[in-house]
């Protein structure tokens, strides 16, 4: 026993520079803001609030021809799975009637040997692989993506 | 057969004399309290039973329909007002209450010989259960949505356009009742091939 807790000490005081140098760097960084990349993991950066869906059924213009379309409503809870595919409840070919939503472009009908099908292809079932909704977060990192029109206008680098 | 009528010949007979032992007043409190009794008990059973606890006492409950409504808008939102399993599965007027519960006796039929007591038997019954309750709220006009959610109330200039126009052309006009689209909202949906959605015309309008 006596032994046991002789061991048990020397154990403590060998390890007491490592204790005490992980104390002084959890204390010596100030919880500065970092807005991203790597921080210290000693550190703990509040978490940014939640960003607000953006869903007012405005559609926004596509950057380049073959940008998949924004969703711009809600799809809280919206189920896509083998029972059900909620957005085609909508936007499906024979549901844009009742719905007056746009229908899935003509592209989503064809496998992938190019055979056109009668409904969705299989490769093109999970909407939310391609289609997003978008929030009002602000970008991390900045873009200086041009469309094409503004490319070929000869507008300045970084001109939108 | 002859032992019986007779039988219910002399209770007749006890039943239709004035008591002899008993005095008007001690009959007429006692059958006064015993009724208060009877009836309060009733009662208290009957809402024990109309509660969430009760429902998810039984696994079947607690671990299907339950979990999926912890996600939905009906269980978590900004503002915490929540649906409980009876606001929407049992009607609040007590005539269809009590006819529901009489229905329900069939529940405590596949509770105890474990109808869906294992997660592939619910969802292999799950399109049957769904459209009980589909059925149900289509022919009475969506009651337990309306409990809450009234088209009077309904200020559909605070709706995104597409709301709005679905519901001045199908809510408003009477054409269709709320469960017609809302399927699905507060739980996983069933299989739904052959299930048209409600803005199709091939739904029966109400």
């Amino acid at each position: 026993m006596k032994t046991r807790i002789t061991f048990a000490a020397l154990a403590l005081a060998a390890a007491m520079p490592l204790l005490v140098s992980g104390v002084f760097a959890a204390d010596g960084a100030a919880p500065a803001k970092v807005p991203s990349g790597p921080h210290p993991i000693t550190q703990e950066i509040p978490a940014d609030p939640m960003a607000k869906e953006i869903t007012d059924d405005h559609k926004r213009a596509r950057n380049y021809a073959d940008q998949p379309p924004l969703i711009p409503h809600a799809i809280r809870d919206y189920q896509i799975d083998l029972n059900i595919n909620k957005c085609m409840t909508c936007h499906d070919r024979k549901n844009t009637e009742g719905s007056q939503a746009p229908m899935i472009s003509v592209t989503h009908f064809q496998d992938r040997d190019g055979q056109t099908l009668g409904a969705v292809s299989p490769r093109r079932y999970f909407c939310t692989q391609c289609h997003v909704p978008q929030t009002d977060a602000q970008p991390i990192v900045g873009n200086r993506f041009r469309d094409i029109d503004s490319i070929l206008a000869g507008g300045k680098e970084g001109a939108k | 057969m002859k032992g019986l009528l007779s039988l219910a010949g002399r209770f007749w007979r006890v039943f239709s004399r004035p008591s002899v032992h008993f005095s008007l007043g001690f009959l007429t409190l006692g059958g006064f309290l015993a009724g208060v009794m009877f009836w309060g008990g009733f009662n208290t059973a009957l809402e024990v039973t109309n509660k969430e606890a009760f429902c998810i006492s039984c696994h079947e409950m607690k671990n299907n329909p339950y979990e999926e409504l912890k996600q939905t808008i009906h269980f978590t939102n900004r503002s915490g007002v929540r649906a409980t399993c009876p606001d929407c599965h049992v009607p609040h007027d007590w005539t269809h209450k009590i006819g529901r519960k009489m229905q329900a006796s069939k529940e405590v039929w596949g509770k105890i010989f474990g109808t869906i007591d294992t997660r592939e038997k619910f969802l292999d019954k799950r399109l049957e259960l769904a459209t009980h309750e589909w059925e149900r709220l289509k022919s009475n006009n969506s009651l337990e949505c309306r409990n809450c959610h009234s088209a009077e109330s309904m200020d559909i200039t605070r709706q995104n356009p597409r709301a709005a126009k679905m519901h001045e052309t199908y809510l408003f006009t009477g054409e269709r009742t709320c469960i017609d689209c809302h399927k699905g909202i507060a739980h996983r949906l069933p299989d739904m091939k052959g299930v048209e959605p409600g803005w199709n015309g091939t739904v029966s309008a109400k």
